[in-house]
């Protein structure tokens, strides 16, 4: 039963989660987005996994600012999973042979601290958009 | 266990449910858990999209991808290729009919580009049936500000100052009923949402009813604490068995949240709803008519005044609001009158939600700000006019309104401009008619249905709107001679002038306005067999210009 307006914000809270997929920020402009390719490759290679953790990690430290999305083959299947950052107003990072303990790192180091993990960055050669 | 990383929403709607939008569902969900994937991607059943025409309509989130007119066999797709993949299914994607393009996303398309949902706001976003949902999006908490922390007049002063008008077509500024059914002094007062929405081609407040019954309740809540009711009814068409459904677990829902009831927010302001059906009947959509079917008498209006304000439901006074106007005063009350009033035109401000039909590309239900100009949303946000064809004109406000033609498409839309060019703003139906329609079938369909829908009460209403639909009907069969037009002139003020209630006073307003500006069809049918006239003459029940 709600008797107060906290006790109707704690039940907001709680279910924060059921909505927070489907909230787009006004301008797009402050989300970082986690890009994972689920080719057929890169499900073999443990996208998938790496993709539920991701989910999972970035739920459960509340990155509200994050939105992680699938997305198909980019022709680097020597190096799946690959697993692109961007972060708004910079240069996107493209990462492969993430598996899933190479996740937290990510988070750690990029999303929060806005510094690519160099030894797992793959250097592009051709122009991304 | 994995955490949901995709949400995939299928319409729920009505427009959508009858094109299979459930099997859809069944279908996702079959396929999801036979991949495996059912913890990963969850299926929310939504209200309305507003993009009837090209249902069903199925979202994926976070992506923000919006498929069209997806059959059950393609349920199969989207897990396989978009859910499990990541590739887009190109070809269920929305292809724009001007540019030939298709696009992806909800925002990038023109029938959402112009709009500004304010009512419509959760509808597509939420899964109606699911209370929590709601209050994730801030839901109920305009309610709990309203009566924790502010007093009835300061609510009151709110709706005042954003300068909200009732949204069912009279336009009666919602602060000012408010502020009159307060101040009578009784002990027992009502709040009544009019949900009787009978205009042909109307769907807004079934819509919203639908997709977000939240939005009614605390509304309804709000308004009742205003004007210090303790009881409040929802007055709905029994032909909307959807809407009643989700409205009946939505009250559960906040009943068993404890924000209907007894002491809400432990204030000791108490409130609930019932919901009383209507059979059908046009003229119960008019308040005192709404009041006597409520008590279970004959649906007929009374003589105004008194005011429901002042003497409505069991003689108590009673606050009679439309759907749509319940569903806007928590984003008031949230953002405040002033942001409100930003919205719109000088005298009618916040937005309008239109239900498009007819001759148009993107039948559906949009939302524009007021001072949006028809050419846009029927060019821009509706599409533009079926199969290439040449626009004639748009009847708004129903059987109650007039037809615009095209010289006054660029008039930014409120309540006092289209008035101002014969029609009127109605509760928001926009029925959109090309260069092959008849304009006096059009005047003479319309006639027939308010001449079906007159209560009987008062004679000119009653024998009026029977004689003028006898005169259309002679004139349509090639019989008809200048004094029919004349009488029919004549007639149509004087049921104007003479009837009880807004049913009759504005049953002749199609005849009034086609005659204004299209003299020459009328004039075809008394004096020129050969003159152009469109599709034909008129002669099925309910369908406007077969051809013989």
């Amino acid at each position: 039963m709600i008797k107060s307006l906290d006790d109707l914000r704690k039940i907001r809270e709680e279910h924060q989660n059921k909505i927070n997929l489907r909230q787009h920020s006004e301008n797009g402009m402050n989300t970082i987005e986690v890009l994972v390719g689920m080719a057929t490759c890169g499900i073999t290679a443990g996208a998938r996994e790496t993709l539920n953790t991701f989910v999972e990690e970035l739920g459960k430290q509340g990155l509200s600012n994050t939105k992680v999305v699938t997305v198909g083959c980019i022709g680097y299947c020597h190096s799946e999973p690959t697993v692109q950052i961007n972060v708004p107003g910079k240069e996107p990072v493209l990462y492969g042979n993430v598996k899933k303990e190479r996740v937290g790192e990510i988070i750690e180091k990029h999303i929060k601290g806005g510094q690519p993990v160099e030894n797992l960055v793959l250097h592009m050669n051709f122009e991304r958009t | 266990m994995a955490a949901t990383r995709t949400n995939i929403m299928v319409c729920g709607g009505t427009g959508c449910l009858a094109t299979e939008s459930e099997k859809v569902m069944k279908n996702l969900e079959l396929i999801l858990k036979a991949r495996g994937y059912d913890k990963e991607a969850t299926i929310i059943k939504t209200g309305c999209f507003g993009f009837c025409e090209q249902g069903p309509i199925v979202k994926i989130e976070p992506d923000n991808v919006f498929y069209v007119k997806v059959g059950p066999k393609d349920a199969k797709d989207i897990i396989d290729e978009h859910i499990i993949k990541g590739r887009k299914v190109e070809r269920l994607l929305y292809v724009e009919p001007t540019e030939k393009e298709r696009i992806r996303t909800q925002h990038d398309m023109p029938f959402y580009k112009k709009q500004l949902r304010i009512a419509l706001r959760n509808c597509g976003l939420v899964n109606p049936e699911d209370i929590e949902e709601y209050i994730a999006l801030g839901g109920y908490e305009a309610l709990g500000k309203s009566i924790t922390e502010m007093t009835r007049d300061q609510v009151i002063d709110t709706i005042k100052q954003s300068g909200l008008r009732g949204r069912g077509g009279g336009g009666f500024p919602t602060g000012l009923k408010w502020e009159i059914t307060m101040k009578q002094n009784s002990e027992v007062k009502f709040i009544i949402c009019n949900a009787d929405e009978g205009d042909p081609g109307a769907f807004m407040d079934r819509s919203i009813l639908e997709g977000d019954p939240h939005s009614i309740i605390e509304g309804m809540a709000i308004g009742a604490y205003a004007i210090g009711a303790n009881k409040g009814l929802v007055y709905i068409r029994a032909e909307y068995p959807l809407a009643i459904e989700r409205l009946t677990i939505a009250l559960r829902q906040a009943r068993d949240m404890g924000l209907l009831g007894e002491n809400i927010f432990g204030t000791d302001f108490s409130f609930d709803i019932t919901l009383k059906y209507g059979a059908g009947a046009f003229v119960c959509g008019e308040e005192t008519a709404l009041i006597n079917s409520c008590e279970g008498k004959r649906g007929e209006p009374n003589y105004k005044p008194p005011y429901p304000a002042v003497e409505g439901y069991w003689g108590h006074p009673t606050c009679v609001n439309n759907v749509e106007t319940f569903a806007n005063i928590a984003p008031i009350i949230t953002h405040g009158a002033q942001w409100f009033a930003s919205i719109g035109t000088e005298k009618s401000k916040g937005t309008k939600v239109f239900a498009l039909a007819g001759k148009i590309n993107n039948v559906g239900l949009v939302e524009v700000p007021m001072g949006t100009t028809l050419r846009e949303i029927i060019f821009e946000i509706g599409g533009g006019i079926q199969g290439g064809k040449k626009f004639k004109a748009v009847q708004t406000g129903g059987p109650s309104g007039g037809v615009i033609t095209e010289k006054e498409l660029d008039t930014p839309i409120d309540y006092d401009s289209l008035l101002g060019i014969g029609s009127m703003m109605g509760s928001g139906g926009m029925i959109v008619m090309d260069e092959t329609d008849n304009m006096v079938n059009i005047a003479k369909f319309y006639l027939e249905f308010t001449m079906d829908e007159s209560c009987g009460r008062c004679t000119p209403c009653r024998v009026g709107t029977k004689r003028l639909y006898e005169l259309l009907n002679k004139i349509t069969s090639g019989e008809g001679t200048m004094a029919d037009i004349d009488a029919l002139k004549q007639l149509a003020y004087l049921v104007k002038d003479g009837s009880l209630c807004g049913l009759g006073q504005t049953a002749p307003n199609p005849v009034i306005s086609t005659m204004k500006h299209f003299w020459d069809e009328y004039m075809a049918f008394v004096k020129d067999e050969d003159h152009p006239r469109g599709e034909g003459r008129y002669v099925a029940k309910n369908k406007i210009g077969v051809r013989t």
